[in-house]
C-alpha cells in the first residue's frame, strides 16, 4: 500500500497527490498522511468523489486517511 | 436542524459574513466595505503610523476578532498547530504584492464579493480577474509548484499573532494618546469584534476561503469552496436589500478602469493560490498558529503603508501610474517567482 505524507502541506497540495496517487493505480488501497483537520476533510472529501471507500484513523496529532479504490 | 445546519457550515459560515458585513455598513463601515482585509489591513498600517493618510488609521476590531476567533475555537477543538518555515521570506514578498493588487482594484476578494452584493458593476471586472489569477495559479500548482512543508514549532510561535491581536484591541479600548485613531466611518467597537469572532471561529471550521472556491474547482472540480462564495453573495445581497444598501450601478470607493480592476485581482487571486488562501484565509490559518501566513498577514500591513506613501493605491477617480506598474511588475514577479520555485517528483 502507497503511503502519502502529506504533513505540513498547505491547500490543495494534498489533494493534488492523492489525485496522483489514485491515477496511477487501477484498484487497491494508498494512505494519505495529514496534520491538520480541514486537509484531512479536503483528502477525504476529494476520494468520496472519486467513487472510492475512506477510512480515517486519528493517530495522535496526524490523521491517516486510508483511501480504498475498487 | 443543528445537523443540517453542522452539514452545510460552508454555507452558513457564508451567510453569517455577508449578513454581518452588511449589518456593519449599516452600523458604519464605509459602503461595501462591511469586511475588506486588505482595507483594514491598511487601516491597522495607519493606526501604527505607516502611512499619513488621516481618514485611513484604525486598528480594525473585525480583522482581530477573525485572528482570535480562529485561535480559541482551534485551541478549544485542539486543532492548534504552531507551525511554519514554508518559505516565509518568499511569502512575506508575495503578501506585500496581493496588498498591492488589492489597493489597485480597491478591495480584496471578500470585498470584491461584498460588491458585487451592494450592486456595484465594477467588481465584475475583479471577479474575473480572480478567476484568472485562479487558473493561473492551478496551472503553476500543475507544474509542481510549491512554497514547501512548514514544520512544528514550539508552541509560543503560533501565540504571537493573536497576542498581538490582543494588544490592539486593548489600544483602541484604552486611546492611549501616542496612537492614531482618526477613521472615516466605523461600525461600533463591540459589534466589530463580536461579528469578527463569530466569523473567524465559523471559518477555522469550515475553510472558508474566497480563492479557494475557484482553484479547487479548476483543479478537481470541487464546489464546497465554491458554495461559501456563493452563500456570501446571495446573503450580503438580501440583507442590503431589506436594509435599503443595494444600489445597483454605484461604486461607493470603486473604479471603473476596467482593464486594472481585472489585473489588480489577478494578481490577489495568483499570489493567494502560491500562499494556499485568500487574505481572509490568511487571517484564519495565522489564528490557529500557522506563523507563515502570520508572516504574510505582515507583509501585507507593511506593503499598505508603502503603497499609500509611493501613491500605488487607487483612488474613485482611477488608478495611478504607479500604482498600474506595480500592478505588472508584480504579476511578472509572482510567474517567475512560481516557475523558479517549481519541485520535480
Amino acid at each position: 500500500m502507497e503511503e502519502i505524507d502529506a504533513r505540513g502541506m498547505g491547500c490543495p497540495h494534498p489533494v493534488i497527490l492523492t489525485k496522483k496517487a489514485l491515477e496511477k493505480i487501477k484498484e487497491g488501497k494508498i494512505s494519505v498522511i495529514v496534520d491538520n483537520t480541514t486537509s484531512c476533510e479536503n483528502v477525504s472529501r476529494y476520494a468520496k468523489s472519486q467513487g472510492c471507500q475512506v477510512k480515517v484513523e486519528k493517530k495522535g496529532d496526524d490523521y491517516y486517511v486510508e483511501i480504498t479504490k475498487e | 436542524m443543528w445537523k443540517s445546519l453542522k452539514n452545510n457550515l460552508i454555507v452558513v459560515t457564508g451567510a453569517v459574513l455577508g449578513i454581518a458585513a452588511a449589518i456593519l455598513v449599516k452600523y458604519g463601515n464605509p459602503p461595501n466595505m462591511g469586511v475588506c482585509l486588505a482595507c483594514f489591513l491598511r487601516d491597522i498600517a495607519g493606526a501604527l503610523g505607516l502611512h499619513q493618510v488621516e481618514k485611513l488609521r484604525y486598528f480594525r476590531p473585525e480583522i482581530l476578532g477573525f485572528i482570535l476567533g480562529a485561535f480559541i475555537i482551534s485551541s478549544l477543538r485542539k486543532d492548534f498547530r504552531s507551525e511554519g518555515g514554508s518559505s516565509p521570506i518568499l511569502r512575506f514578498l508575495i503578501g506585500m504584492f496581493v496588498m498591492f493588487g488589492a489597493l489597485i482594484f480597491l478591495g480584496c476578494p471578500t470585498r470584491m464579493t461584498l460588491r458585487l452584493a451592494g450592486g456595484d458593476p465594477t467588481a465584475i471586472a475583479g471577479l474575473f480577474g480572480l478567476i484568472f489569477g485562479a487558473f493561473l495559479g492551478t496551472q503553476l500548482l500543475k507544474q509542481g509548484f510549491t512554497l514547501g512543508r512548514s514544520q512544528r514549532l514550539n508552541n509560543f510561535n503560533g501565540f504571537i499573532l493573536p497576542f498581538l491581536a490582543v494588544i490592539l484591541l486593548l489600544l483602541v479600548a484604552i486611546k492611549p494618546s501616542f496612537i492614531y485613531l482618526t477613521p472615516t466611518g466605523h461600525a461600533p467597537f463591540l459589534l466589530s469584534l463580536f461579528a469578527g469572532l463569530v466569523i473567524g471561529s465559523l471559518a477555522q471550521r469550515s475553510g472558508l476561503c474566497f480563492v479557494g472556491g475557484f482553484r479547487n474547482y479548476l483543479l478537481v472540480r470541487d464546489t464546497y469552496l465554491l458554495k461559501g462564495f456563493f452563500s456570501v453573495l446571495v446573503f450580503a445581497f438580501l440583507t442590503n436589500f431589506v436594509l435599503k444598501q443595494f444600489s445597483f450601478g454605484a461604486s461607493p470607493i470603486g473604479h471603473k478602469e476596467f482593464l486594472w480592476n481585472f489585473l489588480g485581482l489577478t494578481v490577489v487571486g495568483l499570489g493567494s493560490v502560491m500562499l494556499e488562501g485568500c487574505p481572509f484565509r490568511q487571517t484564519i490559518l495565522a489564528g490557529r498558529g500557522n506563523t507563515d501566513s502570520a508572516l504574510t498577514i505582515l507583509g501585507m500591513v507593511f506593503a499598505a503603508g508603502i503603497a499609500h506613501n509611493y501613491l500605488f493605491v487607487s483612488s474613485p477617480q482611477g488608478t495611478t501610474i504607479n500604482g498600474r506598474i506595480i500592478t505588472l511588475i508584480g504579476l511578472v514577479f509572482l510567474l517567475i517567482l512560481g516557475f523558479l520555485n517549481r519541485q520535480k517528483e
